[in-house]
């Protein structure tokens, strides 16, 4: 472990990308203390700029705070990003790993599914399955989960694919171990650097996609996002410039943020780049 | 000392910071005479290759470079040369021939695009001259149909042939050094013997001095006119071959000599008549498949295993030697379930374990165990090794202390600190891996072991120890034991009775001493007569 945060604090981006990182997580975690209430509770001071009325950030066009919503946005992107990425790895992985221990019939089955999902551009597609559920946190949820699996299927597929035939999975089987085991218990732990990198980088891309969906007005209505503030006040760009600045720097921040910190693992977890260095 | 091609002098080679050692070479000098063979013995992390990649110019540097002493070529100290010049000496005048000639060689050029580049860096010479240089060159190595090997790519080549258009290629320019660096380790053993005449004929028409490293005794003792044994970045003992091979003087060359698996093989065993394992007419056949759709072409159909009937009886080691391809890997992975054949029948005590599912597979499971070659890639780097031993007889329905108590003892049978119960494989060497995947094996208290290719990829001092340890435990174990490898100098020393396999098929089988003393097969006579080093054994009997 010291030895991991050792090779992970070489990279200075890395670190500082945890930084932002956590001062985001921090953010979200004490927004309901900083701003108490509702996030959506209107004032009777519409379109203040940043400073003016006691808007650290300013209000939107009904008097909303804009620090408020991008406070308690910040708990719903990252606990969208990080439920959407659990759930994606987990079929992902499933899907990988049968797909690449079995082969074969198996492995076509899975990976011609896995490619019906591939073909439809991520984004409409995540926009169609929304439309259809309904928008909820829900729906979103599922919508970025159903476009993200296939990456990490394809990614468990060939780590399975080249470990199954390592001599020491060959050594399991001559003891006589179960398969399931033999996935789970020895050949999954030494595929998990590659699927932490991908999840982090993820996580990253789902913040993304929920902000789109959000601005295109298919986000919860009854929760706050970052999404929301920006659709809010693109139209009033022109006269009140702080609504749709704040927040969209905010998803810029997070997600430059969570790519370093996957980049940095990267670094870290391959051993390849390792002896590079 | 004009008339010396090469003299390096107290050279030094620095290692990166951190590294095990200081100095990778240390304080080295040798020379070579033209028309000379000069070997370089040593066993792996002894730094022969680095000191061939030094004379190239070729230390990955900055990390790895020349710190002292002198590399005079022809009088021209080459750690001081320019890189350019450097460039013009390599290839024209000193070239080099590398161990795998798959990755020397540019997969996507073919052989004689690639030899057509020499002639064009170095030379200047009219396209048409330069193919039916090429051309002849191939010629030279005895390569085939020369015409159509110049337009081929190098995976259409087999590896003795891509070996001799890598030698083709280093002796475009008629060098006058050849450096060569394990030329021959991932050969066959009948190929080596072509590759290694084919490299002393080429020397005596060029004259060309030859650096040969190698860590086969069996080699140096065919073609060495000196040898340089090195240990530890130093050079131990220099001398003619027949001094260091048949009076070695420091003590390292005596163990590392001590430890070649001599070709006499060793007093037969009184024997037992019990059959514990017998195969009859195993058949396994790879590819032929097609696509989900059955659209594109069938794969190849290899028959891979060909109507192989053996047996093995109570305590007697059974070796199946034969060359790369020759299915004997196959053959084991059937035997031992890993692999289904396609038919025949494998009988266990009469049962016939070819039918077997996989759960009524599982209580044969222990009687018969497999030690693998690489003990790099046969340990689970995500597991220690405690429980990589006791995983097996917990599997088997073994409470867990009494897994985890026998575990502690096998590491203790095998050579190793108890210590090493609660450590990760990458924390062991090489042989120690192999005894940890021997221990591994044991746990289950197996009648039979199938050992494949357990020493190939260790150094000789370190084969010998295993092949101790193997022999030792046979013994107390009274084990049964299937030994597939292609080194028939171990075969000689470990084996009661040999098969020897080509083509998936069994040619020959017979007592050891019979098929070493009296082969019958026309291919047992020739695989015989490729073995290095036999010369040196008959002086070393006498």
């Amino acid at each position: 472990m010291a030895d991991f945060w050792k090779r992970f604090s070489r990279n200075r981006q890395a670190v500082l990308g945890l930084l932002i990182l956590c001062c985001v997580i921090f953010l979200a975690a004490i927004a309901n203390i900083i701003y108490p209430g509702d996030p959506f509770l209107y004032s009777k001071f519409p379109l203040s700029p940043p400073g003016e009325n006691g808007f650290l950030l300013g209000s939107d066009s009904i008097g909303r705070d804009v620090a408020s919503g991008i406070a308690h946005g910040a708990k719903t992107s990252l606990l969208i990003g990080l439920i959407a990425t659990l759930a994606a790895v987990f079929i992902g992985v499933i899907f990988g790993a049968f797909a690449g221990y079995y082969g074969g019939i198996v492995d076509d089955i899975l990976m011609r599914v896995t490619e019906v999902f591939q073909t439809i551009p991520s984004f409409i597609f995540a926009i169609l399955l929304v439309a259809i559920m309904k928008p909820s946190i829900e729906s979103v949820v599922i919508a970025i989960t159903v476009v993200s699996w296939p990456a990490v299927a394809r990614l468990v597929r060939g780590e399975f694919l080249a470990l199954k035939n390592r001599e020491f999975v060959q050594a399991c089987h001559t003891l006589g171990m179960g398969d399931v085991r033999i996935m789970l218990a020895e050949i999954l732990p030494n595929c998990l650097s590659p699927i932490i990198v991908i999840g982090s980088l993820m996580v990253a891309t789902a913040i993304l996609i929920e902000s789109g969906l959000a601005f295109l007005g298919l986000g919860d209505p009854n929760v706050m996002s970052w999404g929301f503030i920006i659709s809010d006040g693109r139209s009033m760009l022109r006269v009140a410039w702080w609504i749709c600045t704040f927040p969209g720097i905010a998803i810029l921040i997070t997600v430059l943020a969570i790519n370093l910190v996957g980049e940095g693992l990267n670094d870290a977890l391959n051993p390849r780049l390792r002896e590079r260095k | 000392m004009t008339d010396k091609l090469l003299t390096i002098s107290n050279l030094d080679i620095a290692l990166p910071e951190g590294s095990e050692r200081r100095l990778a070479v240390e304080n080295l000098s040798i020379d070579l005479s033209p028309g000379e063979t000069l070997c370089i013995v040593g066993e792996s992390g002894s730094g022969k290759s680095l000191t061939a990649r030094a004379l190239m110019g070729l230390l990955p540097a900055p990390h790895v470079r020349a710190t002292k002493g002198k590399v005079l070529f022809c009088g021209e100290d080459l750690t001081q040369a320019s890189e350019p010049r450097m460039r013009q000496i390599r290839g024209s005048e000193i070239s080099m021939i590398f161990q795998e000639p798959m990755t020397a060689l540019n997969p996507v050029m073919t052989i004689g695009g690639q030899i057509d580049e020499v002639f064009r860096f170095h030379a200047d010479m009219p396209p048409r001259e330069r193919r039916k240089r090429a051309i002849q060159l191939l010629e030279d190595v005895h390569l085939p149909d020369p015409k159509q090997i110049v337009a081929a790519y190098p995976h259409e080549l087999s590896g003795g042939q891509r070996q001799r258009a890598m030698i083709a290629m280093a002796l475009a320019l008629e060098p006058k050094i050849l450096i060569a660096d394990e030329p021959t380790t991932a050969l066959d053993v009948t190929t080596q013997a072509q590759i290694l005449k084919l490299i002393n004929e080429m020397q005596d028409v060029h004259k060309s001095g030859v650096l040969f490293i190698t860590h086969d005794f069996g080699v140096v003792a065919d073609i060495a006119d000196r040898v340089v044994v090195m240990q530890y970045g130093k050079v131990v003992e220099t001398g003619t071959v027949d001094k260091v091979l048949n009076a070695p003087e420091h003590s390292y060359t005596q163990a590392l000599i001590a430890s070649v698996p001599s070709l006499i093989p060793r007093a037969p065993r009184p024997r037992s008549e019990h059959i514990v394992l017998s195969g009859k007419d195993v058949q396994k056949s790879f590819g032929g498949g097609k696509s989900l759709f059955g659209f594109g072409k069938p794969n190849r159909h290899v028959r891979a295993v060909k109507d192989v009937t053996l047996d093995l009886r109570r305590g007697e080691t059974l070796g199946v030697v034969g060359e790369s391809g020759s299915g004997k890997s196959t053959l084991a992975r059937c035997i031992i379930r890993l692999m289904d054949s396609d038919s025949g029948s494998i009988l266990l005590d009469d049962v016939d374990i070819t039918s077997l599912g996989r759960s009524e597979m599982r209580p044969f499971r222990k009687r018969i165990q497999m030690v693998f070659q690489d003990p790099f890639a046969s340990l689970n780097p995500r597991i220690k090794v405690g429980q990589i031993i006791s995983q097996g007889p917990m599997i088997q329905g073994e409470a867990r202390e009494s897994a985890e108590a026998r575990a502690r003892e096998l590491l203790e049978i095998v050579g190793l600190d108890e210590r090493a119960f609660n450590r990760y494989p990458h924390e062991f060497s090489g042989g120690q891996r192999q005894r940890i995947g021997i221990a591994r094996a044991l746990a289950l208290d197996p009648e039979i072991l199938v050992a494949d290719e357990p020493v190939s990829a260790l150094d000789v001092s370190i084969q010998a120890q295993i092949l101790e340890l193997l022999d030792e435990i046979r013994e107390k174990m009274n084990l049964s034991m299937m030994f597939i490898t292609h080194d028939l100098r171990v075969a000689a020393q470990v084996c009661d009775r040999l098969a020897v396999m080509r083509y998936g098929e069994i040619v020959e089988t017979g007592a050891t001493g019979d098929i070493f003393n009296n082969p019958q097969h026309s291919y047992t006579q020739e695989l015989l007569a490729a073995v290095p080093g036999q010369n040196w054994d008959r002086k070393l009997a006498t």
